[in-house]
């Protein structure tokens, strides 16, 4: 009865994944709300709880428009490619302690499924420029490949990082090797994946693809209905996703003293969150050729950096106690972002014409 | 305070500058030949004692029987401004060379005026109307339409 | 080999979260660089000039409120001195003082409102919008205490103003003055250093100076390319000759520097505003004499420096109770001039940027 128990898991996975991201659109909406001084969704529901489930159920009732002359079988299909590898995340993230957790058993190579799935979405998304037969959606989805392509780099990158001072690809044994949280021991790791996160996930400041301002919304400017819902609900959970595995690799996944490891992963997952999209509500946008030259020119040396750091650390016995070695990275992951920062020159300038 | 020159002085420095030149001056405006307007507003825009290196308004009224095409014109290094007219009689068929080289300001406001007024702008790089639609009949501001 | 490629054509079109209003840009990109920038006007164009023709000069003054509708009484302002100068009405030195007051306000206001959408068009989601707001619902209690109204005030009349201050007035505004200093730092220390926004906006968009004045630009545009030319001090009206106050200018001209000469504006126009509390007289709020002017035959242009830039009313009359000719010179509209010159070679945000920066209201450009 195999294939029960796997229905039953795939189901509860679902339920479970979009109950936390409908969580977290009420979330960011009241979060974002109180940082601008003023109220956010009070209607729906206690506290406006059930604005979320107000917004599906109003989205749901909508028409599905295609575009006249748009490519109908790419422009159905663009929104599931782009849906499901966020989904697909937490078959491996360990929520609770002990082999078998993350509700299915163990992957030992899951760092690399991890990376192999998150750039699927990619394909999803130039999918939907493409096969909307508009413009504004053609320039969005290029600038969408640009953008998720040059930061797969420093955020694969970050990752090895961690690989290397757990000394396993395994999610499990990345989380049971954290006896100090590896935020701590590689804050310049951590710095690069969250940064190469926020652009992955198309977040402010790196979110020009759907800059209102700009190009009205970017390759799905052309979508209504339950292909919306998709996308919206997408972004949300590909928001989570990145959050859970930020909390398992550097923040220590379900590790922590009193509460249950269940409950310590949900806080972790949301405090990133929190983060997420505190900075949404801060920080003006950069254009493309900035967010070009943040990856190739900061994110990717610093990157480079990190892995030579734990890589040196590692092999030498004498550096391999643990607080010399945060001590250690601390200082050197300052001095690099000072340094970097100093000399790579982000602005573009004016191009003759 | 931004004082207004005196048309008949200016005049007569123009009409020692570009002799033969038609301008009269009256009060505190100068009237110009719209065929010796570009001669004359370059006078007016490089002479260093008159310097009127911005166009502040431009702009032309419908007297039923003539137009008067009227430019303000503004001297940010000397404070003082002039008024310059330019008379064009009958009421179709008009056309007044454009002071675009001189004045950039003038580009849309020349525009507004061949689209409201009908009146034509040679050598205006891009004279096409700007408030009404294309192939909007007739010229809005006339005293006779509508 | 080469690449081939082909420059393509986006319709910036006058529905978009972000041309202030219904403008169109007709942008030909080379990938996204902007090689070529063809503004089409006159989707607001509601004329102006010719329903001025038929109504009366009292009955005019609502329709400016409707020019630059985020700064009404500063255009109410602009009319009335020119029907004043045409006419040689004398205006009552309480309304002078009140009319000073309210176009100060309104520059606040307009700056806050100009501020805040620049930041938007760069990107920063309403945060700082919504905190500019916050001051601008202070001054939108004040104005709709003295008339009524919070958007298009029709407060202002020729020989002064409608009605006189109402008493809470001047004490709701004593404490506004007082107050509004510290919030003005606040958004600085947040903005001005803010790494985002001098990526975004140093250096781009930059309008020499020599071209500034060729183009016709005022306002805070001229000011920013280093001309130091305000109206209110080379050619004074009403009675700012009575305050102490500076201009704001800048270097560069580049967006960054527009934002600059705005936060630096507001400042100032707190400045005025409390002097001319302190130096408000009593009396009479509107000169006497008929309410239905008809002003001698004649012609003025009267200009003011309106929060965008200076605005000019050409008035032709011919004794009658109707203008023969009005015309209404829109700061907006010609700082839009020198926008292709200022967009080509930058990139499709910088654009946004650009016009966010230039700080455009739809009513004054197509009047």
């Amino acid at each position: 009865m195999d294939w029960l128990h796997w229905i039953a898991f795939a189901v509860f996975i679902v339920v479970f994944v979009l109950g936390m991201s409908m969580f977290g659109i009420w979330l960011e909406r009241r979060g974002v709300a109180r940082l601008q001084m003023r109220p956010g969704p009070n209607r729906a529901g206690p506290l406006g709880l059930l604005q979320p489930v107000a917004d599906a159920v109003k989205i749901l009732l909508k028409e599905d428009i295609v575009p006249e002359r748009g490519d109908r079988l790419l422009h159905t299909l663009a929104p599931i490619v782009a849906f499901v590898p966020a989904l697909m995340v937490f078959a491996v993230v360990p929520f609770w302690r002990g082999e078998g957790a993350g509700l299915v058993p163990d992957m030992n190579i899951g760092l690399v499924y991890l990376v192999a799935i998150s750039s699927i979405s990619i394909v999803g998304a130039f999918t939907a420029g493409w096969a909307s037969n508009n413009k504004y959606s053609l320039m969005g989805a290029m600038r969408s490949m640009a953008q998720m392509v040059s930061y797969e780099v420093p955020l694969v990158l970050s990752l090895v990082g961690v690989a290397l001072a757990a000394g396993s690809l395994s999610l499990v044994r990345i989380v049971e090797a954290q006896s100090v949280p590896f935020i701590l021991l590689q804050p310049l790791g951590f710095l690069v994946y969250f940064l190469a996160a926020l652009a992955e996930l198309n977040r402010t400041p790196f979110d020009l693809l759907e800059a209102e301002s700009e190009i009205v919304a970017g390759y799905h400017t052309e979508y209504s209905g339950m292909k919306f819902v998709m996308f919206y609900l997408g972004e949300y959970t590909h928001t989570l996703a990145a959050a859970a595995i930020g909390a398992t690799l550097f923040l220590g996944g379900w590790k922590g003293p009193l509460l249950p490891p269940f409950l310590w992963f949900l806080i972790k997952v949301f405090a990133l969150f929190v983060v997420i999209f505190w900075i949404r509500g801060t920080l003006p946008r950069l254009r493309v050729d900035q967010l070009m030259a943040f990856a190739w020119k900061f994110l990717l040396p610093l990157a480079l950096v990190n892995i030579f750091l734990v890589a040196v650390e590692m092999s030498t016995q004498s550096l391999r106690t643990l607080w010399v070695m945060v001590a250690v990275n601390i200082v050197a992951g300052v001095l690099a972002v000072y340094l970097f920062s100093r000399l790579g020159r982000v602005r573009g300038g004016r191009v003759a014409v | 305070m931004t004082r207004p020159l005196a048309g008949a002085e200016v005049a007569e420095g123009v009409q020692g500058a570009l002799p033969g030149a038609g301008v009269k001056g009256e009060g505190g405006t100068i009237w110009v030949e719209a065929r010796d307007l570009l001669p004359v507003a370059r006078y007016l825009k490089e002479e260093p004692g008159l310097a009127m290196d911005c166009l502040a308004n431009l702009t032309a009224v419908d007297y039923l029987d003539h137009f008067e095409v009227v430019y303000h014109l503004l001297s940010i290094q000397h404070n003082h401004s002039l008024v310059l007219k330019v008379r064009l009689e009958g009421r179709e068929g008009l056309g007044v060379p454009s002071v675009t080289p001189l004045w950039k300001g003038a580009d849309l406001q020349e525009r507004e005026v061949y689209d409201l007024l009908g009146i034509a702008f040679s050598g205006h790089p891009n004279l096409k109307r700007i408030l009404t639609w294309e192939g909007f009949p007739g010229h809005a501001l006339r005293k006779d339409f509508v | 080999m080469a690449l081939r490629t082909e420059p393509i054509v986006l319709n910036m079109g006058p529905q978009h979260p972000s041309t202030h209003g219904v403008f169109r840009m007709r942008v030909t990109f080379d990938g996204e660089v902007i090689v070529g920038l063809d503004p089409v006007f006159g989707y607001l164009h509601r004329g102006f000039d010719k329903l001025a023709e038929s109504r009366t000069y009292t009955q005019f003054i609502p329709l400016t409120d409707r020019l630059d509708y985020l700064a009404s009484m500063s255009n109410n302002f602009g009319y009335c001195l020119a029907v004043e100068r045409l006419a040689g009405i004398e205006v009552p030195e309480r309304a002078e003082y009140i009319r000073v007051i309210m176009a100060e306000m309104m520059r606040i206001s307009s700056h806050l409102m100009a501020i805040g959408f620049f930041l938007n068009d760069c990107g920063a989601f309403f945060t700082p919008l919504l905190y500019m707001y916050r001051e601008r619902e202070k001054l939108l209690d004040l104005f709709d205490m003295v008339s009524g109204q919070r958007l298009t005030y029709n407060y202002m009349r020729i020989g002064g103003v409608s009605h006189d201050l109402p008493p809470e007035f001047l004490p709701a505004l004593r404490k506004f003055v007082q107050e509004m200093p510290a919030f003005i730092d606040e958004y600085d220390q947040l903005l001005a250093e803010n790494e985002i926004l001098l990526a975004r906006s140093k250096g781009v968009g930059i309008l020499p100076r020599e071209m500034a004045i060729n183009a016709s630009a005022s306002g805070p545009v001229l000011r920013a390319s280093g001309v130091k030319w305000d109206l209110r001090k080379k050619d004074p009206y009403s009675v700012y000759p009575r305050f102490d106050f500076d201009i704001p200018t800048a270097e560069t001209g580049d967006c960054y520097d527009r934002y600059r000469v705005k936060v630096q504006e507001m400042r100032q126009s707190l400045r005025i505003l409390e002097q001319a509390l302190a130096q408000i007289p009593e009396g009479p709020v509107r000169a006497e004499g008929p309410h239905l002017v008809r002003p001698p035959r004649g012609e003025v242009y009267s200009r003011i420096e309106a929060p965008k830039g200076e605005l000019g009313f050409y008035i032709v009359s011919d004794g009658s109770v109707a203008p023969y000719r009005l015309h209404v010179r829109g700061p907006s509209f010609i700082n839009l001039t020198a926008l292709r010159e200022m967009c080509l070679g930058w990139k499709l945000a910088d654009a946004i940027a650009i016009l966010g920066s230039i700080d455009i209201v739809m009513g004054e450009v197509d009047r």
